[in-house]
């Protein structure tokens, strides 16, 4: 009788090491130039993004809440990269990264942090709140763990409708620690879901740590008792995410249920916007900025083993400058929308 | 014309739809043995367990799994055994099902039909007998119904499954045996519309769920009693609820009297007679009144249980005050 795979943590290979950035630099990577380009591309379109947001906010022009995802860049670029374009994507309210790496357009998702008519919710969502069925991103939700169940929802209608997408819910370790993420547990693999969980353990729920609020700090094992799978992998190496997002995905497709992948990342910012951060020393941050920077790794081991030149490189930041400016301008000159809007979009019966 | 129970009236309505529309399914504890009160009873045999779905316990889960479902093309019915274990399911429903479509700029529907049992029923004590309605009626998005006969039972959760709007379904425990006609040819149910249960002409009484029979009961004594010409209405769709007709029956009658099962302080009554009250006001020949329970945790003790209820004296009571 097959057996399902075991919780492990390949610490050699894929959680961070000292000097990850160096070891993984020491050896040829498996991963055409090409291809990791466009890796560098999408992570540092979304680095740009979020430090014009962050600039914007400071300046007025987004409200409410805005929660950052500079440091991350690597989970969501590695995992969307082993994905099709079928597949379902759901995720918090940390929520910018994940849709400019689904293919959402930066105007549409800037427009919205700025409130204007032109945003992806018409100015209705925020920040938090998006969407595209087109591009098969089920939302950012503001509920810290809620949209785990509906990730498993997601996942039961492609098994019920009998395609062969598969759904990916992502969510924090402070998610981890809810209630509703383990029933979404039990019931994914209950019924061999194909949904793959990935927490993106960023080391804080919102200012508390991981080690000072999680029993079991290791969030790959939280699905043992179900019998789901989890790997801990390196969430700061885009390469070592995308390998193992194409196991999970392979181990989904193939029926065999759900799995969980910890991605063990960091946040540069604080939770929100008007978090300052003070639970963590400044050394802390600047140490991981220094040594396990996901896009400084990526740029180095482009220059160093595929021979990209400085001009490639320059290149695609001033293209990425390019398209983060564009958005900026089109989500302050975007018009602000009617207060009829208000009143659609509510119910269909009334 | 078939005479069937309200259970297997709501019995009938899913598995009608399910017959046409593969995409309609349901999910909920114990529904492969026919659900706790046999309002799932054969689904199974006939449609199979990947299409009604029995779950862990679990009810946020049960609620999320729903959601996310319904976002992407089916039409889940999701049952949550009784409205009192819902509320582990509040998240889902209030902060996501309710407000996706909106939030999302028009994006994504969400076509869920949650079903949850209400009401008073052989001493089920504090946590198995709430009527929550009013919990739901004041969250924008959602679309909450009562039906109070077999036959509403079968054309609104038909209805209702066929909505695109996420609708809370509030069936009450103690209607579950009541029998009665369900059309063959009966129109489809118009969500937000009222009933006419009774015609009168000196007091318009609005009610909804199981008091609709206790009202009904108690127009027929008032009539026999030469104490009033009552004209009751079964509101069936709380939100959105029907307007229209309430007030031209008030218009006629210039009396009107709320009764509800739940608790009177903020419920959904208050909404009724304010609405009246504020469009109605030179018309009205006695102030509008509500009834309905005290604002107390339901008691298990027949005595206890009696003392929440709208018996017979409290009701006639109530309607002599009104034509007083």
């Amino acid at each position: 009788m097959a057996r399902t795979p075991q919780t492990r943590t390949t610490r050699s290979r894929r959680t961070p090491a000292k000097s990850a950035a160096k070891s993984t630099a020491s050896k040829q990577p498996d991963v055409s130039k090409e291809e990791l380009l466009e890796l560098y591309r999408e992570m540092l379109l979304i680095r740009r993004f979020e430090e014009k947001a962050g600039q914007m906010y400071g300046m007025g022009l987004i409200g409410g809440f805005c929660h950052l995802y500079i440091g991350q860049e690597a989970v969501v670029v590695g995992i969307q990269a082993a994905l099709t374009g079928n597949d379902k994507v759901i995720t918090s309210y940390r929520d910018h990264g994940h849709m400019l790496a689904c293919g959402m357009e930066s105007n549409g998702v800037m427009a919205e942090l700025t409130g204007r008519a032109g945003g992806y919710s018409k100015g209705k969502g925020g920040s938090m709140h998006m969407f595209s069925r087109q591009k098969n991103f089920y939302g950012g939700h503001g509920i810290v763990g809620a949209q785990v169940p509906l990730g498993t929802g997601l996942a039961f209608a492609e098994k019920y409708k009998g395609s062969d997408a598969l759904s990916v819910a992502y969510f924090g370790d402070g998610s981890a620690n809810q209630g509703q993420v383990y029933e979404a547990f039990n019931m994914a693999a209950l019924w061999k879901l194909p949904v793959i969980y990935v927490i993106e353990n960023n080391q804080y729920a919102m200012g508390t740590s991981v080690a000072r609020s999680s029993a079991q700090p290791e969030l790959a094992k939280r699905g043992e008792s179900f019998g789901i799978p989890g790997v801990q992998v390196d969430g700061m190496d885009v390469l070592a995410v995308k390998a193992a997002a194409e196991e999970a995905v392979a181990y989904v497709r193939g029926g065999k249920g759900p799995m969980i992948l910890e991605m063990k990342t960091y946040r540069y910012r604080g939770h929100s916007m008007s978090d300052p951060a003070k639970y963590r020393s400044k050394e802390e941050v600047n140490k991981m900025r220094a040594e396990r920077d996901p896009i400084e790794r990526v740029r180095q081991m482009l220059l160093e083993k595929l021979n990209a030149t400085e001009d490639e490189l320059k290149a695609i930041d001033r293209d990425v400058k390019a398209i983060v400016s564009d958005a900026a301008e089109f989500a302050q000159n975007s018009p602000e929308p009617d207060a009829s809007e208000l009143y659609t979009d509510v119910l269909v019966e009334a | 014309m078939a005479e069937m129970t309200y259970a297997a009236a709501g019995a009938a309505a899913l598995s009608e739809t399910m017959e046409a529309d593969r995409t309609v399914w349901a999910l909920g504890e114990d529904l492969g043995r026919g659900g706790v009160f046999g309002q799932y009873a054969g689904l199974e045999a006939r449609f199979g367990a990947e299409r009604i779905v029995s779950t862990p316990i679990s009810e946020a889960a049960i609620m999320g799994v729903g959601v996310g479902a319904a976002m992407t093309g089916t039409r889940p019915v999701v049952e949550m055994r009784f409205a009192d274990f819902a509320l582990c399911a509040t998240d889902e429903l209030i902060n996501q099902a309710a407000k996706a479509r909106f939030m999302f700029g028009g994006q994504t529907r969400v076509p869920l039909t949650v079903r949850m049992p209400v009401g008073m029923w052989r001493s089920s004590a504090a946590q198995h007998s709430q009527s929550l309605e009013a919990l739901y009626t004041h969250i924008p998005g959602l679309v909450v119904m009562m039906p109070a006969t077999p036959a509403d039972n079968h054309a609104m959760l038909k209805a209702a499954i066929l909505s695109d709007d996420p609708v809370v379904y509030l069936e009450h425990k103690n209607l579950w045996p009541l029998s009665g006609e369900v059309p063959d040819d009966a129109a489809p149910y118009r969500i937000g519309t009222a009933g006419v249960a009774r015609q009168g002409s000196d007091l318009t009484i609005v009610t909804w769920s199981a008091t609709l029979h206790d009202i009904l009961a108690a127009a027929g004594r008032a009539a026999q009693a030469g104490v009033a010409d009552i004209e009751v209405l079964d509101l069936r769709t709380l939100w959105p609820w029907d307007k229209a007709c309430v007030l031209q029956s008030v218009r006629r009658t210039g009396r009107l009297l709320i009764a509800h099962e739940a608790v009177v302080v903020g419920g959904f009554g208050a909404e009724v007679a304010a609405t009246v009250a504020e469009e109605l006001h030179s018309d009205l020949k006695a102030p509008v009144r509500r009834i309905g329970a005290p604002k107390l945790p339901i008691g298990y003790a027949p005595t206890l249980e009696n003392e929440i209820r709208l018996g017979p004296d409290r009701l006639d009571a109530a309607i002599a005050r009104m034509m007083s």
